[in-house]
């Protein structure tokens, strides 16, 4: 598979504690491998949960780019959390951005304390769907904790990523990525979540809108 | 694990910054490493504690930054290679040893990185550390991609053995914490023995020769800088306008330019090596161009020192114009991005980049305003501090005599804002807290009647405030210290710290105890547990209490802020603690690190019947006031529930609730 655009530039963003860096760096790794250069950029600052984070990826057959997509660039947003997700895209969305999205929610603590409003998941799926070419979705959280511990949820939404063809992403490489960065009894847990994210995510098309089990609770 | 220590010249690998800078080094030799963690600069001290066994290195977390840099030097000074890594405030903390060293001069290679951050994402203030190379006469490398990273590392070792002086390297967050791909080079495979040489005493006095000594040696790095393949310059023979940049400006530049269509009349005069300035090689590009335009990060230093240049240079080039942030094309505040270099480019060469139609922006950032709710950064579910500033906030309260709360440095700064009931009122530098609380402790006499109280966490003490407590003791001060021991230097990624008992090669190694410290000085210690929410409220009600002002204890109007029958009567009875510095050890582990090696401690459950829901008495105490994330508002049924995703189960919560709807089981 070779690159749509060069430099491609992919989006992880989500909240602290969701696995954002990790996944971005897996992703990049297997990137690396299959030789492309990349250049990732990370947002995150002291090591507290809670605030946003996002993960800026460039893809190129043969340059390093800037750590920093410029604004309106994006051309695949990985959105870990769906406010999280329209939040990325006001500054970096354009009418050819896709979206792959995790649908459950995270409140922040204006929202538990009463200060804010935690919108509609439905609507904000509708309003990222408006703002893409394409959309894909799962509750990448609740096949998670299915499997017993939310922290899989971004290994979850990696296995939607190899699914949706966007990027050239194999499970074997994929594999010989995480036994380097991983710790080896987790690895067999790792790709059952990399596996089940492959199986379960789906477009959102006109003919086929949110499943129930995509659309997330709120 | 990784490629860090891999002898495979050629092999590219995906490095963050700082792991780029650990491979430069370790390629350059190195054999001793120190630092004391600070974001953005970790990584690098991190990176190399993982690989110091195999590759035969003493790799150790200082103290504090200025004994991390004397670590690094004794080894220069043995003639061994040396590396210390730390932030922009670690510099200063480092800068009164720096700014001798450069007197005496080094032997074996030295180098200092300093990783600065730019907009202060994780620190207190925003400085630029470039302007210590300046004040020391030090040559001073800024990489501007991660490749550049451990190239440069690998030279400044080099350079610093040719000049007999420390070398500088100035990384930012957009170099150190971004990742690429790195092409590596051969490992060197043996190194020197060590000795201090005893004909070569090192001494800054008298400062008059060793300063002349210096000038002479900073003169022989101009000439290495004037041929430094660090600087370079891309772009058409005669540019409208010449951009004169270093470190994460240098991609920036160039991709804006590409963007913009405009590389036909863009210059881009990186510079690698920018002190001391290569004044000769910049002078050529000076006199061809007319405009120019400076892309640095933090302050304009390359800007006022070409400036100095064209000055010393004016009437044999004549006039120029120079942008940047000095006439405000450029903020003089906060991180660059591709955005500002952008709008710059735009402005000065009259030309206009539409990356997206603009009907989608408007509708995109509609959307967003319309939708998405403000995210603040907080503290973790689970989180000791959330739970001690809970009693603090209780115990103020409570004794009703506007007590104030002096903090500093760590993942409890936080507590500034609403995840720590804004409790802290004060924020400087590493151990400041108890240092004003040195002051604040005196001002009794002048009638101040606010009980004073220093929070300072476990990594914090051992660095800056051990001298400060000693103070308190000596001069005595009257105030309450409270001591934050999670077991960790938390904020910059769990490294271990003197009480953790553990080195940053994982070597056991005696604890040094908190207690046992501030017992040594004579200060009445308590250590309770922030978890139970009672009885550290109690204790820290009891140690604010004076001999002069015993006040007795009020139920403020307010659900929840009263303390049982029988504390309350004890408070009453117990004993007065004299005046003095008192320390209260606030001992629970930080909750990440106690994920990391065990399940939840309890199962926690919202009963749906028990919880008052709207009705709450204090407004819904445990989302509205308490905040901590685990919890949820379940909008449609007007009740709190926990969201098994975040909650860590530390069961603090079941201790607010007042209608004790809020269970816990052991998980
Ligand atoms: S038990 Fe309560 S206070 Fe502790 S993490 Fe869970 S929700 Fe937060
Ligand atoms: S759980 Fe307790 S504190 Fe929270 S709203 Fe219900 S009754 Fe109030």
């Amino acid at each position: 598979m070779f690159l749509p655009k060069d430099p491609f530039n992919v989006i992880i963003g989500g909240v602290g504690g969701q696995g954002n860096v990790l996944a971005s760096q897996i992703l990049g790794e297997t990137l690396v491998a299959q030789g492309y250069v990349i250049t990732i950029g990370e947002t995150y600052g002291a090591s507290q949960r809670g605030g946003s984070v996002m993960s800026h990826l460039r893809i190129s057959a043969k340059n390093p780019f800037s750590p920093l997509i410029p604004e309106g660039q994006g051309d695949l947003l990985v959105a870990l959390e769906p406010v999280e997700g329209l939040r990325i895209l006001a500054p970096y969305g354009n009418p050819n951005i896709m979206t792959l999205l995790n649908t459950r929610p995270i409140h922040p603590i204006e929202v538990i304390s009463g200060d804010a409003d935690y919108p509609e998941v439905s609507k904000v799926i509708a309003t990222i769907k408006d703002l893409s070419s394409r959309i894909w979705t799962l509750n990448a959280t609740e096949i998670a904790l299915e499997m017993g511990d939310s922290i899989f949820s971004n290994i979850v939404m990696l296995g939607a990523l190899s699914s949706i063809q966007v990027l050239p992403i194999d499970r074997q490489t994929f594999q010989s990525v995480i036994k380097e960065l991983l710790p080896s009894r987790t690895i067999e847990e790792n790709m059952s979540a990399f596996d089940r994210g492959r199986a379960e995510v789906e477009e959102v098309t006109k003919n086929k809108p949110v499943s129930s089990r995509g659309g997330g609770e709120n | 694990m990784s490629s860090i220590s891999q002898n495979a010249p050629g092999k590219v690998a995906l490095l963050m910054g700082n792991e780029a800078i650990a491979r430069g080094a370790l390629e350059a030799g190195v054999k001793v490493c120190a630092a004391y963690p600070g974001n953005p600069s970790s990584e690098i001290i991190g990176t190399l504690a993982g690989v110091a066994d195999e590759m035969g290195l003493h790799v150790e977390w200082s103290v504090n930054e200025k004994v991390a840099l004397e670590v690094a030097a004794a080894a220069s000074l043995a003639g061994l290679r040396g590396l210390c890594a730390m932030k922009q405030n670690g510099l200063n903390v480092a800068s009164d040893f720096l700014l001798n060293l450069n007197l005496t001069g080094t032997r074996g290679g030295l180098v200092v990185v300093v990783a600065d951050d730019p907009a202060g994402v994780s620190s207190s203030n925003e400085e630029d550390s470039r302007i210590f190379a300046k004040l020391g006469d030090l040559p001073l490398l800024e990489p501007a991609t991660i490749q550049e990273a451990k190239e440069m590392t690998r030279e400044a070792f080099s350079l610093s053995e040719k000049l007999g002086l420390p070398v500088m390297i100035r990384s930012v967050t957009r170099v150190s914490h971004a990742r690429g791909n790195v092409s590596l080079d051969e490992l060197p495979q043996s190194g020197p023995k060590p000795g201090f040489d005893l004909s070569q005493p090192r001494c800054a006095f008298p400062a008059l020769p060793n300063h002349r000594l210096l000038h002479e040696r900073f003169q022989r790095a101009k000439e290495m800088s004037e041929e430094s393949p660090f600087n370079f310059y891309r772009g058409p023979e005669r540019p409208d306008l010449v951009v004169i940049t270093s470190g994460s400006g240098y991609l920036y530049s160039l991709e804006a330019a590409i963007n913009l269509k405009i590389e036909e009349r863009v210059g881009i005069l990186k510079l690698g090596m920018t002190w001391p300035l290569p004044e000769a090689f910049v002078l050529g590009y000076l006199r061809e161009a007319g405009n120019f335009l400076f892309i640095e990060e933090v302050d304009p230093f390359l800007e006022n020192n070409v400036k100095e240049l064209f000055a010393q240079n004016c009437f044999d080039i004549g006039v120029k114009r120079f942008h940047g942030k000095a006439d405000g094309m450029v903020p003089d505040v906060g991180e660059l991005n591709p955005e500002i270099v952008t709008a710059a480019m735009e402005n000065l060469l009259n030309v206009r980049h539409l990356p997206r139609p603009e009907n989608y922006s408007r509708i995109a950032r509609e959307a967003a305003a319309g939708l998405v709710p403000a995210r603040a950064l907080g503290f973790c579910a689970g989180c000791p501090h959330r739970a001690t500033y809970w009693a603090i906030k209780l115990a103020l309260a409570l004794d009703g005599r506007n007590g104030f709360v002096l903090g500093d440095i760590g993942c409890y700064s936080l507590g500034m804002g609403p995840s720590g009931f804004a409790q802290m009122k004060t924020l400087h530098a590493m151990g400041s807290g108890v240092g004003l609380a040195c002051g604040f402790g005196q001002l009794e006499r002048f009638g101040l009647e606010q009980p004073v109280v220093a929070v300072c966490g476990d990594s914090t003490f051992y660095h800056a405030a051990i001298p400060a407590l000693i103070n308190a003791r000596y001069n005595g001060a009257n105030f309450l210290l409270l001591l934050l021991d999670n077991n960790a230097t938390a904020m910059t990624g769990f490294q271990p710290h003197p009480g953790t008992g553990l080195t940053a090669t994982g070597d056991k190694t005696p604890v040094i105890d908190l207690r046992a410290i501030c017992e040594v000085f004579g200060a009445s210690v308590e250590v309770v547990d922030p978890f139970d929410v009672e009885s550290t409220v109690e204790m820290i009600l009891r140690m604010i209490r004076t001999e002069k002002g015993v006040h007795p204890v009020r139920n403020p109007n307010c659900c929840n802020l009263e303390l049982s029958e029988t504390s309350n009567q004890k408070m009453e009875k117990g004993e007065i603690i004299s005046n003095g510095v008192k320390v209260l050890i606030l001992r629970r582990e930080c909750a990440l690190v106690s994920a990391k090696r065990q399940k939840k401690l309890f199962r926690i459950e919202v009963d749906q019947e028990r919880c008052l829901g709207e009705a709450c008495g204090c407004n819904r105490l445990c989302t509205r006031i308490f905040k901590c994330p685990g919890l949820m508002w379940d909008q449609a049924t007007g009740r709190a529930r926990i969201d098994e995703a975040i909650c860590t189960g530390c069961g603090v919560c079941t201790e607010i609730c007042p209608a004790s709807a809020i269970r816990k089981e052991a998980a």
